[in-house]
């Protein structure tokens, strides 16, 4: 028979790890600058599969999590484990070579290329071809370039921005850029996807696209998302686990419904004499 | 009447050619047809991941047995309806085909219905099966499935999102598909499907279409597959249509015109139909495409050009004035050369030259490269906008037609255009004018009767077979048909002066600020106007001007916008001072709107037609405004968002005064006579 097959779904990555087992353990962490404590023994951990929010109010410590888990800060004590294995700390490229992969809270993207070229930024890392191959652009690193340009094109359908594919970057709404960035982080199929405020500055017709994007991500591509989000709606109705901080330690762990009517986390957000 | 006589040759050449080979009498039967005399010729493109997949007649041949026959084994039968939901994609046309080969009858629906408007049409036409376009379509079902009891099954082509919803009487395109493969394996399932086309007759019910209806509810036209099919076949053999054209399918499924351009024609004459990646890349696929079979509402040229004269202001001045000199050029000789008229060589030199320079390349980026026939319909065409089109060499025509005459009443041969008329009668339609006015047609096309709506039936048509179009219109010196207006909507001011809302109201649109403008005046003393501003093109022009705004709201208010509106007002009013007829409705009093007309609203349908008195109704306030002497007004109006919550918008809308005209007033006598 001669029908055109519907194109392959998308394979859940394979890192080994069983679904709903532990895929990253944070343990006791804390980081300080000077004298500043951004975060004081910091435990939690992540499942595979999950969608795991970190909350909390401003200067709680939410970002430092994240830029420690993918290796941008160094914490001065504690360990982190991904993928079963243990670090004391992660580098960037420990953590983008293992699968971890974030998009940032401001937009950080290169404005002057196209929706096309920043998705195919974030394959780069997986090109075997070195620059002088893909200089030639002939025999295989054309077929690598091929290869890498299907996955970018099941990504492009799969955030629906085919209409943009050719559009710099700079020159597309701040809803829309967000939802390229997270393309390129999807580019690098990670196995778990770090997400810094993804909805900040959003409309409420945006948010729900870019809400029911990570439903999908997480759902069709078995991706693992922690995220980090002011808008407690969103939260609520998006994370399996929320774990809340505050001035740098946690105040509470546990299912949405359980942190939302916790003492201590209502306290830190609406503001209680320390 | 050149033009007539060749037509005629053509559809007599194209009989004896379908006489040859026993014509075939449904849209099903010419799918068997084509997988044979057209086989490897392409019959479908799809862009999908950034590529143009094809499908050949053949491969659609086994995409929509494969299917109908799926469809079969989950209980679909002879008579039921199975209503088509989504945008333009190869999966729901061939839908189409594979429901009305089992004699099933398809029901397309608007995919931008809200979901109560969505349950209406469903419940009325007891649809029993739906196949929908994706999760979006799936939900609305879901969340109407208690006011549609007919409904049994629901199939969807994208299965994103929907991995873990109930499965019992929902499914996957392609599951049904294989299940339909599977069982095309057994023996004599294939001549048993055939079998099935086979029984299928031109009388019976080929497809029901759901009229927006600028009043009341939608209304259910049924049509015979012999309407779909004459109406096809005349509607090729008209502008010789072979199976070598290309059509881009863009408009709403729904559309009695895109059902007959992308579907029917393109089975009865075996051209290859083309469907975007997304409804926003539409442009970006018509100029990779370039169709040579173009139809589009005159909005749809009016945003290319628009999108063309933003960019051109952007444009080097070097390129800028070539431009505009050979525009110049091409409005003086373009038309004329387009119709076959003398021309003298030098400007004909000089039209080459242009064509090399500015017309080849503006009509590349148009999308347009190829096109042969392009028709416009649906709306009046602003008279510059048509010309425009022309004079850069594209053969684009007007088209007058229904629903409920499956298309075609009127339309313009090649060679004898005008912009203000919309052509001579289609083949084998007889037109002929009511005392008051009101057009009557009766062809092959007419529908057989609305669904389940006898009163509306014997409104509209006659005993006898004649249609009324509910338009006003005349017959020009030439035999062209000329159309003023709705025959209801046609009024009188207090003095007793013709007052033709549509008319007023498209002399406003033709500017590229105005987006939409509702007329009123019926009874009154003089003639007043909404006015809608097009955001694209006075936000464009409100950017290069360091003109400051926050929402179209305080945009549509601001001084600075009134200004340039005002100076377009005055501009229709010198046009409408110049016509006889019309002087008397000169517009006297406006009011920019604070908001944009929305079907979502109820203000416009959802083809984008003014619901005027449902306007009336919602704005009373305001049009009593215009009228009261009153310089501005505060209105609440509310709203309804795209997911179907509600709001209130809050505004201060200003009326100011229009400059008029003086008109001969014996002229105004003389033509009221």
């Amino acid at each position: 028979m001669n029908l055109h097959a519907d194109p392959a779904a998308f394979a859940e990555p394979d890192d080994g790890i069983a679904k709903g087992a532990v895929l990253l353990e944070i343990r006791n962490i804390s980081l300080a600058f000077g004298g500043v404590k951004a975060l004081t023994d910091i435990s939690f951990n992540v499942r595979k599969g999950e969608i795991r929010a970190i909350i909390g109010p401003n200067g709680a410590g939410k970002t430092s999590m994240l830029n420690v888990v993918n290796g941008f800060y160094t914490p001065q004590k504690g360990s982190i484990t991904f993928r079963g294995r243990e670090r004391r700390a992660m580098k960037p490229h420990h953590a983008v070579g293992q699968g971890i992969a974030r998009t940032f809270q401001n937009v950080a993207l290169f404005k002057g290329m196209s929706t096309l070229d920043n998705i195919m930024a974030g394959r780069s890392v997986m090109m075997k071809r070195n620059i002088l191959w893909q200089m030639i652009w002939h025999g295989p690193a054309l077929k690598e370039e091929i290869a890498h340009r299907e996955v970018v094109e099941e990504i492009i359908d799969f955030l629906e921005i085919q209409h943009i594919r050719h559009t710099p970057v700079g020159k597309l709404p701040y809803g829309l850029q967000k939802r390229v960035e997270l393309g390129r982080a999807l580019a690098m199929e990670p196995s778990l996807l770090l997400l810094d405020e993804p909805m900040a500055g959003m409309n409420l017709e945006e948010k729900e696209d870019m809400s029911r994007f990570i439903l999908d991500v997480n759902q069709q591509r078995g991706t693992t998302i922690a995220l980090i989000e002011h808008d407690m709606g969103v939260v609520m109705d998006l994370s399996d686990r929320v774990v809340v901080l505050d001035y740098g330690k946690i105040i509470a762990d546990g299912a949405p419904d359980q942190v939302k009517n916790d003492q201590g986390v209502i306290d830190a957000y609406l503001g209680v004499p320390h | 009447m050149g033009g007539v006589s060749a037509w005629r040759e053509a559809a007599k050449g194209g009989e004896r050619l379908e006489q040859a080979r026993v014509a075939p009498d449904t849209l099903a039967k010419y799918l068997l047809l084509n997988a044979e005399r057209f086989r490897g010729r392409p019959a479908m493109r799809y862009k999908d991941y950034g590529i143009w997949q094809s499908w050949s007649w053949d491969e659609q041949f086994e995409e929509v047995r494969a299917f109908s026959i799926g469809l079969q084994t989950l209980g679909l039968k002879r008579g039921d309806r199975i209503a088509v939901i989504g945008a333009n994609r190869p999966r729901l046309y061939w839908t189409f085909a594979a429901a009305q080969a089992l004699g099933a009858v398809p029901v397309p629906v608007y995919a931008d219905s809200v979901a109560e408007e969505m349950a209406y049409v469903l419940d009325h036409a007891e649809v029993k099966f739906a196949v929908v376009e994706d999760q979006e379509q799936v939900d609305k079902l879901i969340s109407i499935s208690e006011q549609v009891s007919h409904l049994e099954t629901v199939i969807y082509d994208e299965p994103r999102g929907l991995r873990d919803y109930d499965h019992t009487n929902l499914h996957a395109y392609r599951d049904v598909q294989a299940a339909g493969l599977k069982r095309l394996e057994e023996n004599g399932a294939a001549e048993a499907w055939r079998a099935e086309v086979e029984k299928g007759k031109g009388s019976d019910l080929g497809v029901m279409l759901y009229t927006s209806g600028t009043t009341g509810k939608p209304k259910g036209v049924m049509l015979s597959n012999d309407n779909l099919v004459r109406s096809a076949v005349n509607g090729n053999a008209f502008d010789r249509l072979t199976e070598k054209e290309t059509v881009i399918a863009y408009l709403p499924l729904a559309w009695v015109g895109d059902h007959l351009f992308s579907y029917a024609q393109a089975y009865t004459a075996g051209f290859c139909v083309a469907c975007p990646e997304r409804a926003e890349t539409v442009n970006e696929d018509r100029r990779e495409i370039a169709p040579t079979y173009v139809f589009a509402p005159p909005r749809v040229f009016e945003g290319l050009l628009t999108a063309i004269m933003v960019r051109m202001e952007d444009a080097s001045r070097f390129k800028k004035a070539m431009f505009d000199y050979f525009l110049a050029h091409a409005r003086k000789v373009g038309e004329p050369i387009l119709n076959g008229e003398k021309v003298g060589l030098w400007d004909r030199v000089k039209y080459g030259l242009g064509e090399f320079l500015v017309y080849g390349p503006l009509k590349n980026r148009l999308g347009m490269s190829r096109m042969r026939v392009g028709y416009t319909a649906g709306e009046a065409i602003g008279p510059e906008l048509f010309s425009f089109y022309r004079s850069i060499g594209l053969n684009l025509k007007q088209l007058y037609g229904q629903t409920e005459a499956t298309v075609y009443i009127t339309a313009q041969p090649d060679g004898e255009i005008r912009p203000d008329t919309v052509g001579l009668p289609s083949p084998e339609v007889e037109i002929r004018i009511a005392d008051n006015g009101e057009v009557l047609y009766r062809s092959p096309g007419v529908f057989i009767r609305y669904y389940k709506n006898e009163e509306a039936t014997r409104e509209t048509k006659t005993e006898d077979g004649w249609v009324h179009t509910g338009d006003a219109g005349f017959f020009d010196a030439d035999g062209h048909l000329k159309i003023i207006d709705r025959a209801k909507d046609v009024g009188k001011l207090a003095s007793g002066a013709l007052f033709a809302p549509k008319y007023i109201e498209n002399a406003l649109k033709f500017f590229p600020d105005i987006q939409e403008a509702v007329a009123f005046g019926h009874g009154r003393d003089y003639c007043a106007a909404f006015v809608n501003i097009d955001l694209a093109s006075v936000g464009n022009w409100a950017e290069r001007n360091n003109l400051a705004y926050a929402s179209y709201q305080e945009l549509a208010g601001h001084p600075r916008i009134y200004e340039i509106i005002s100076a377009h007002v005055a501009e229709a009013n010198r046009r409408l001072a110049a016509e006889p007829l019309m002087a008397a409705s000169q517009i006297r009093r406006f009011l920019v709107l604070h908001k944009e007309l929305d079907p979502d609203d109820g203000e416009l349908t959802r083809t984008q037609k003014v619901r005027r008195s449902f306007i009336a109704e919602r704005y009373g306030e305001l049009i009593e405004a215009l009228y009261d002497g009153s310089t501005e007004k505060y209105v609440e109006t509310q709203v309804t968002y795209e997911d179907g919550r509600k709001g209130i918008l809050r505004a201060t809308v200003r009326i100011v005064d229009a400059e008029v005209y003086p008109a001969e007033t014996e002229e105004i006598q003389e033509a009221a006579e």
